[in-house]
């Protein structure tokens, strides 16, 4: 366990009475004293405090670094007004996908967030392909704090009055407990909230802060999991893969106008030929979310099938589990596009009997973000 | 009260086992989320997976402990799979079981050496 990473936020996570594990490279807290189920129904209920300083900060710099991300990210990033957010993804020259993240324009800048287990291979790709044009410059010195959930905005509001301001994916720098904090509202729970990079040596108090507010529970990855799962939030990894194009994955939505066939900034990212040709004539498999009836959860790499016997697979499940807030299972998986349509009935084989789930429309639970 | 190496608590009434996993199991598994149960009147055999149990981390198998008739399960774990949590050695339950040769629970632990081994 030696030479797993810690994040500026280890000792405190201790202190609570966090139980620690391994995951990408860090020792990070999977739950706390309340466990998975109550961390994940609070979070609903009023907020949680996540620490994801895991995850990979870049800043790219230089002549126009929103044209240049747009030779590997098949987003709208030149047209991404100052101070806002968007969800984006690498894609590779199969038309699958490196990596998720989120891209936000800060005038003379661009600030990416990145998954904490792809962040050095994205970083080594962003710099192989973009510089010397622009900068690439990965940020080690912050810290990566979340506050999720419908208090998050009254509780943020008390260290800076301007965190009530911003709306669903704004961005802006915020002072917070006198740390200069880059602060976005968004997150990955489904529920209204912000994340907030902070300097290394202030976070923990900052952390400490907002945990003082009676209504912050801090919450560790498992709840993180099944929140984003319920959200029908992607797991890259899981969900999303260099295997799965954009079309394949229901991410089309992310591919602006402008960056598809006919568009003024047509295509020019990796893959593209590929994500065009699905999107003109459909994809072979879609992700879709899928309710199991009663009880038992169906977890990753349950296989599907179009019958309650015989028959070859159609799909699996890539991310599955208990639904708190649903009060039951829920899953996410891909199946062939025939039957990716709401209220089909699949079966999904558990234990060596075929049990139906409901393809479903996702979120699973209402998104209560702040438009 | 007898204790496997699986946690499991057996807790003799009358000509019937009563059959639970013990409250550090529970800890170590997390939130219960399903539990299925064994058919009453079915015959199991020792170390027969008998029950499964899914956390929000993982799923989980329970053996038989011993050979015998699984006479009757706490059917409100159905509904109510947290109960397991909430009471492990009370209403958390799982099955009933009429023991086919007692001697076999000669083979678990007593509280302290359960106890000795958790530790």
């Amino acid at each position: 366990m030696s030479d797993l990473l810690q994040t500026p936020l280890h000792d405190l996570h201790v202190r609570l009475g966090a139980k620690m594990v391994p995951f990408a490279g860090y020792s990070m807290p999977v739950q706390y004293g309340l466990g998975v189920m109550k961390e994940h129904l609070h979070t609903r209920a009023k907020a949680g405090l996540f620490d994801v300083s895991h995850m990979g900060q870049v800043i790219v710099t230089g002549d126009n670094p929103a044209l240049a991300l747009e030779a590997l990210i098949p987003v709208d990033i030149v047209g991404l007004a100052e101070d806002r957010q968007r969800y984006g993804f690498f894609t590779n020259e199969a038309g699958g996908i490196n990596d998720d993240l989120m891209l936000a324009n800060r005038g003379d800048h661009i600030f990416v967030v990145v998954n904490a287990a792809c962040k050095d291979a994205d970083i080594a790709h962003m710099k192989a392909h973009l510089e010397p044009a622009v900068q690439i410059t990965p940020i080690t010195d912050r810290a990566l704090l979340a506050l999720q959930g419908p208090a998050a905005e009254a509780v943020l509001s008390t260290l800076d009055p301007a965190a009530a301001e911003m709306n669903f994916m704004d961005v802006a720098t915020l002072s917070l407990n006198g740390a200069e904090c880059w602060v976005s509202r968004s997150g990955y729970t489904g529920e209204d909230g912000y994340e907030v990079s902070v300097p290394n040596g202030q976070a923990a108090a900052l952390a400490q802060v907002l945990l003082d507010h009676e209504d912050v529970e801090p919450i560790g990855l498992g709840a993180r999991d099944s929140l984003r799962l319920e959200g029908g939030l992607c797991l890259y990894g899981h969900d999303i893969d260099t295997e799965t194009t954009p079309v394949q994955a229901a991410l089309t939505w992310a591919i602006q106008k402008v960056r598809r066939t006919g568009g003024d900034r047509e295509g020019g990212f990796p893959g593209a030929d590929i994500i065009f040709a699905e999107m003109a004539s459909g994809a072979a498999r879609k992700r879709v979310g899928l309710r199991p009836e009663g009880r038992a959860p169906m977890r990753e790499g349950v296989p599907l099938f179009a019958t309650d016997e015989g028959g070859a697979q159609i799909g699996a499940i890539t991310s599955g589990g208990f639904g708190p807030t649903v009060e039951g299972p829920v899953a996410m998986g891909y199946v062939t596009a025939d039957l990716a349509k709401p209220d089909t009935v699949v079966y999904g084989e558990l234990r060596g009997k075929r049990l139906p789930l409901t393809i479903t429309k996702m979120p699973f639970t209402p998104a209560n973000f702040k438009r | 009260m007898k204790y496997t190496e699986e946690h499991e608590w057996l807790r003799v009434e009358g000509d019937v086992v009563v059959v639970g996993i013990t409250e550090h199991a529970t800890t170590q598994l997390g939130d219960i989320v399903f539990v299925e149960l064994p058919d009453v009147g079915g015959t199991v055999s020792k170390d027969d997976e008998v029950v499964v149990i899914e956390s929000v981390k993982a799923a989980s198998d329970i053996l038989a402990p011993i050979d015998g008739e699984i006479v009757e399960v706490n059917d409100a774990l159905t509904d109510n799979p947290s109960l397991t949590n909430e009471d492990a050695i009370g209403d958390g339950w799982f099955f009933k079981i009429k023991p086919s040769d007692p001697s076999q629970m000669d083979d678990y632990m007593d509280e302290a050496a359960y106890k000795a081994m958790i530790e």
